[in-house]
């Protein structure tokens, strides 16, 4: 491959979009109210066809015979570059909409740098994905507000919530050896200059919420790395069970 | 109001709908009316919504990221759907919490098809084909139904379901397109949904109950025996083009009639599924009601900040 | 509690230069919940370019008992309609 760095910087992208999507269309039809399972399958939606762009155009890079769904199903574990955060599981709405808004508040900061890069397609594709994703944020927020500034019984949860999540949220600026050869040619975004101004929106509005940001934890990291929490596993199975059982087959 | 008076009403009620007038939910309608139309709404409300439930099963191992797309925009839709027909019905004075009741207590029905269970990823193909082409059958009549806001749902459900069928056919020429076990599986889906398809438009006109009635106020067309020849006109073609055997030994096409005549129903099985008793009727309604109970805590919260929100509002303007 | 979120009538304005016209209703807890899921419900397809919500129980009905006194006095009030007044055919752009 001649330009790998910038193969695995896009699929880092890529893999947190999937699997938020993915765990997002699990809970279609399952959520609290009829109009907030449409909401949901918006946000999977846009996230799915966010991830389609960017393998489609991985499968350019690659100078192998590769499909965007041979990127999407046929990597192993290891393979996957998603931060710990999307993989979480739905354990509760609270859970949900805490994941969402910790990830849409980065993915925004992101694509709004990304939206400048050197190469044309990830501009591209990044400023297609600030609307989409601007939409989230505001969604997402507006539901921790909610949950947060409630009943008893959903501050109690939302704040479980966010004090579950809130480990996962320093991965997110970490810099991979892709990131910091992206960010150097100008094509990619350095993340860890995000971290300052993510921690300050995220604790207003928690704020806000009447919830409180933990202090003086311990984070979990390593998924950019391919080394994730239990969770993946399972939701790997889930979704690679077609490709896995009848392999190489159109679908 | 007297008795009298109450008839005039009604005859005049009846020419109304007979002179293809609409009627809106504030205008004066006999009691039977208003029943008659929030059973059917509802039943078709609670249809789209436990009908998400067979096709959110393959959501999140859809064998495609196109696929994947395609399915969620469809179980979607269907949420959607619900939803008008909901406010449809509470326009006739219900609320959906009302409706939902029935629903989780038993006490409503909805299509007997969703009863059956999802197995393989053809189903989804086999579901949208025959499932969602029999309900288009059903449903485009009713865009001219007497009762406004049922009709104005249904036009919108119509406009918004013509990619559901396609979908589904697409999923299945491609499986027939592919390889033996790719075939098979369709052909799989095709003997599991066929029956179970052919009863969805409902018992045979000598048992149905409510027809006349219906057809007066234009919540039915045609009968059940048209609507079904109708469907199986219609979709053995379509499994001729895909290479598909129709699991129906009796059927054959019949020269004088222009139309296929057909095997016997097996209505002992339709009347168990109705009666609740079909593979997965107790697991649809748990997944609803699981769904209702365990968002009620997210729903109160709402409520409660909606109502500080609006204080604060108040005090701000004092 | 009574979780019951209100009923909200949703107009969507498909383009500009176009009126709001009613789409459907909606359930939602407050005002941005409303207009969050009008967005969602009603414009998944790109109907709409602008949404109005109002919450139904805001909405006053005329009551179609009266249409009689309310609307029918109009019926004959033909001199409001240009063809009621007779103009040569010579003049013409009128």
């Amino acid at each position: 491959m001649k330009n790998e760095n910038l193969y695995n910087y896009i699929l880092g992208i890529a893999d947190n979009s999937l699997i938020l999507g993915q765990r997002l269309g699990e809970l279609c039809g399952h959520g609290p109210s009829l109009e907030t399972d449409i909401a949901g399958t918006n946000i999977s939606l846009d996230l799915i066809g966010q991830t389609r762009s960017y393998y489609q155009y991985a499968t350019k890079i690659s100078e192998q015979e590769k499909t965007e769904d041979d990127i999407a199903f046929l990597r192993i574990e290891r393979e996957y570059k998603n931060v710990l955060l999307v993989e979480q599981p739905n354990t509760h709405f609270g859970y949900v909409m805490g994941r969402q808004y910790l990830f849409d508040v980065y993915h925004l900061m992101m694509l709004q740098q990304l939206q400048f890069s050197k190469d044309e397609t990830l501009a591209a594709i990044a400023k297609k994905g600030i609307k989409e994703v601007s939409y989230h944020k505001r969604f997402s927020g507006d539901w921790v507000k909610r949950l947060g500034d409630g009943t008893a019984e959903s501050t109690a949860k939302m704040q479980e919530a966010i004090n579950d999540l809130w480990r996962f949220t320093a991965e997110l600026f970490d810099m991979t050896d892709a990131d910091t050869a992206m960010a150097l040619e100008g094509k990619g975004v350095d993340v860890s200059k995000l971290k300052e101004g993510y921690y300050k929106e995220v604790t207003a509005l928690l704020e806000e919420a009447t919830l409180t940001a933990p202090e003086g934890m311990y984070f979990s990291r390593g998924g950019k790395k391919g080394v994730h929490s239990e969770h993946m596993g399972y939701l790997l199975a889930d979704m690679q069970y077609m490709q896995r059982t009848y392999p190489n087959m159109e679908w | 109001m007297s008795n009298e008076q109450i008839k005039s009403l009604e005859e005049i009620f009846e020419a109304r709908i007979a002179r293809d007038e609409k009627i809106e939910p504030k205008d004066w309608m006999p009691e039977k009316y208003r029943k008659t139309h929030i059973r059917q709404i509802s039943q078709h409300a609670h249809s789209e919504i436990v009908g998400m439930l067979p096709e959110g099963n393959w959501i999140s191992r859809a064998p495609s990221l196109r696929r994947k797309a395609a399915l969620l925009a469809k179980v979607q839709d269907e949420a959607g759907h619900g939803l008008y027909l909901y406010s449809a019905c509470e326009t006739l004075g219900i609320s959906r919490i009302e409706l939902y009741d029935q629903l989780h207590s038993g006490k409503a029905k909805y299509s007997s098809i969703f009863n059956y269970p999802t197995l393989t990823w053809a189903d989804m193909g086999a579901v949208g084909w025959l499932v969602d082409g029999a309900a288009i059958i059903n449903q485009v009549p009713l865009c001219n139904t007497s009762f406004g806001p049922y009709a104005r749902a249904m036009v919108r459900v119509c406009k918004e379901e013509s990619f559901h069928q396609r979908q589904g056919f697409e999923i299945m020429l491609k499986l027939c397109n592919g390889s033996k076990q790719q075939k098979d599986m369709a052909q799989d889906a095709l003997n599991r949904w066929w029956w179970p398809s052919l009863m969805m438009l409902g018992p045979t006109d000598a048992e149905s109950v409510h027809t006349e009635q219906s057809m007066k106020w234009k919540l039915k067309r045609k009968s059940n025996d048209d609507l079904r020849q109708q469907f199986i006109d219609q979709t053995v073609p379509q499994a001729d083009l895909l290479g598909l055997t129709i699991p129906d030994p009796d059927l054959k096409f019949n020269e004088q009639t222009g139309s296929y005549d057909f095997g016997t129903i097996d209505w002992d099985e339709f009347w168990q599924v109705v009666k609740g008793h079909g593979p997965c009727n107790k697991q649809r309604i748990s997944a609803r009601v699981a769904a209702w109970d365990n968002g009620s805590w997210v729903r109160d919260a709402a409520m409660a900040h909606a109502a500080k929100k609006e204080a604060l509002k108040i005090k701000i303007a004092i | 509690m009574d979780n019951n979120w209100p009923l909200w009538e949703v107009f969507v304005r498909s383009k500009n230069g176009l009126e709001h016209r009613h789409f459907g209703s909606l359930h939602a807890a407050d005002e941005d919940m409303a207009l969050e899921n009008a967005r969602d419900v009603y414009t998944r397809r790109n109907e709409g370019v602008s949404i109005w919500v109002v919450k139904s129980s805001n909405i006053k009905a005329s009551n179609p008992a009266h249409n009689g006194e309310l609307f029918e006095p109009a019926q004959d009030k033909v001199y409001r309609h240009p063809t009621f007044y007779n103009v040569p055919d010579e003049v013409k752009h009128m």
